[in-house]
């Protein structure tokens, strides 16, 4: 549970802060959504170490290739170093092969290492991007190393709160704009509700054009609230 | 230790202008969890069922003796009151979490929650049990004040599907309970009737 360079005094009292303790996580919501010519994806921008929010304008959505991006839940460290191990390895790849690397690829090497290494990790992870085979695609990496393909993906530790509102909201054939609205709306729903997820919400659409990166800051969000 | 631990989605909606209130449950397999503790005032349980039940019926026999001896049926909140008090002071050893609700003259429609440790609050909406959470963003962003009797059946119906669908522990059918001033309308609406979503 602590990391191994933390002490194992007794440090349980108000002269030490909670956040001297804990190890850094990516509390989080993170989504994404496939539509007809790419994907959209988004997160918020909370990491925290125990009560203490480490970095309020946290980029959970990490590029692993020019079309391939990942969004990262779980612990900060393990995240970072598998997708700094994925980028390599799909890097090389795609060297040898002299085209775009496929995104069930890319997706393929995250469940390989989560996989392979699930005791020792703590990471949830969506994969999502744009290749010319298959157009775009949205594979979720959950803790534990599965590894399977969905039309809409939510993660992280506010996902809970808004499997309902995907549930109901989510319908086939959506546009680039209701997908980014859906997105936007259902992050925001989950930031309002968990303790971990907040700050500003990051999305990116990714399709054949390339990415595209915008950022809803506070007082933009969508607001729901009537109590 | 018994404990049974049974999902129990609970929600209230109130509409002030038409006296309408309406409580909802769902049993999984043939536990009630919907208990009526006055001629308009129900609980819903959610925790263990053993201590539910033995607060709930302590809380009914309580309440029955004031109402006795004001002469006139109890406020909502008294009934919320004695439910707090019980679980407050036995905190220790208590593991059941309540939503009061119910109509009484002063105020109408109300709805009150009593936590696992003794909050008691009023909310014109609220949730409930294990599969609450994954409703949370569903009832944030579909409710609204002042709903009409249709309008709020619709809003909770789809709300317990929709954390039906995602919580293991819940399902089979939704009983719904519509309190007015003139009535209590019990109202069982089957798995199979129930609205489907898009991956169903």
């Amino acid at each position: 549970m602590f990391p191994a360079n933390v002490s194992t005094l007794n440090t349980y009292n108000d002269l030490y802060p909670d956040w001297t303790q804990r190890e850094v996580s990516t509390g989080t919501t993170i989504m994404a959504v496939e539509f007809e010519g790419g994907v959209v994806i988004g997160a918020d921008s909370r990491t925290t170490t125990g009560a203490y929010i480490a970095n309020r304008v946290t980029d959970k959505l990490t590029p692993i290739h020019e079309r391939i991006f990942c969004c990262r839940s779980g612990s900060a460290a393990d995240t970072q170093a598998i997708a700094d191990a994925v980028t390599y390895q799909l890097g090389f790849h795609s060297i040898e092969l002299d085209e775009a690397p496929l995104v069930q690829t890319a997706a393929s090497l995250f469940r390989e290492m989560c996989y392979r290494y699930r005791e020792e990790l703590m990471a949830g992870i969506i994969v999502a991007g744009w290749d010319p085979r298959r157009g775009g695609q949205v594979y979720t990496v959950p803790v534990g190393g599965m590894m399977t393909r969905q039309p809409v993906s939510v993660g992280g530790s506010g996902s809970s709160y808004i499997y309902g509102y995907v549930d109901s909201n989510y319908r086939a054939g959506m546009s680039k704009e209701e997908c980014l609205k859906f997105t936007a709306e259902a992050l925001a729903l989950a930031m309002e509700r968990d303790g971990s997820s907040g700050g500003v919400v990051r999305l990116a659409v990714i399709s054949e054009q390339g990415v595209e990166r915008q950022a809803i800051l506070g007082n933009q969000l969508p607001k729901f609230s009537t109590v | 230790m018994d404990s049974h631990h049974s999902y129990s989605q609970v929600k209230g909606v109130s509409t002030g202008v038409s006296s309408l209130f309406i409580v909802s449950y769902v049993s999984s397999k043939t536990i009630n969890k919907l208990i009526q503790v006055h001629d308009r005032i129900f609980c819903c349980i959610a925790g263990s069922l053993a201590d539910a039940q033995a607060v709930t019926k302590m809380a009914k026999f309580q309440l029955s003796f004031h109402s006795i001896q004001m002469e006139s049926p109890p406020l909502v909140k008294a009934a919320a009151s004695i439910m707090r008090e019980l679980c407050y002071n036995n905190k220790e050893e208590l593991q059941a979490g309540f939503i009061t609700a119910g109509w009484d003259r002063k105020k109408g429609p109300q709805i009150y929650v009593v936590s696992l440790g003794g909050m008691l609050l009023s909310q014109p909406y609220t949730i409930g049990g294990s599969g609450s959470t994954y409703i949370y963003g569903y009832v944030d962003a579909k409710f609204k004040p002042d709903m009409s009797l249709e309008e709020a059946t619709q809003f909770s119906t789809n709300a317990l599907a929709l954390a039906m669908g995602r919580d293991n522990v819940s399902g089979g059918v939704v009983h719904l309970v519509v309190i007015t001033e003139a009535e209590v309308k019990h109202v069982v609406v089957p798995g199979n009737k129930l609205p489907k979503f898009h991956d169903e």
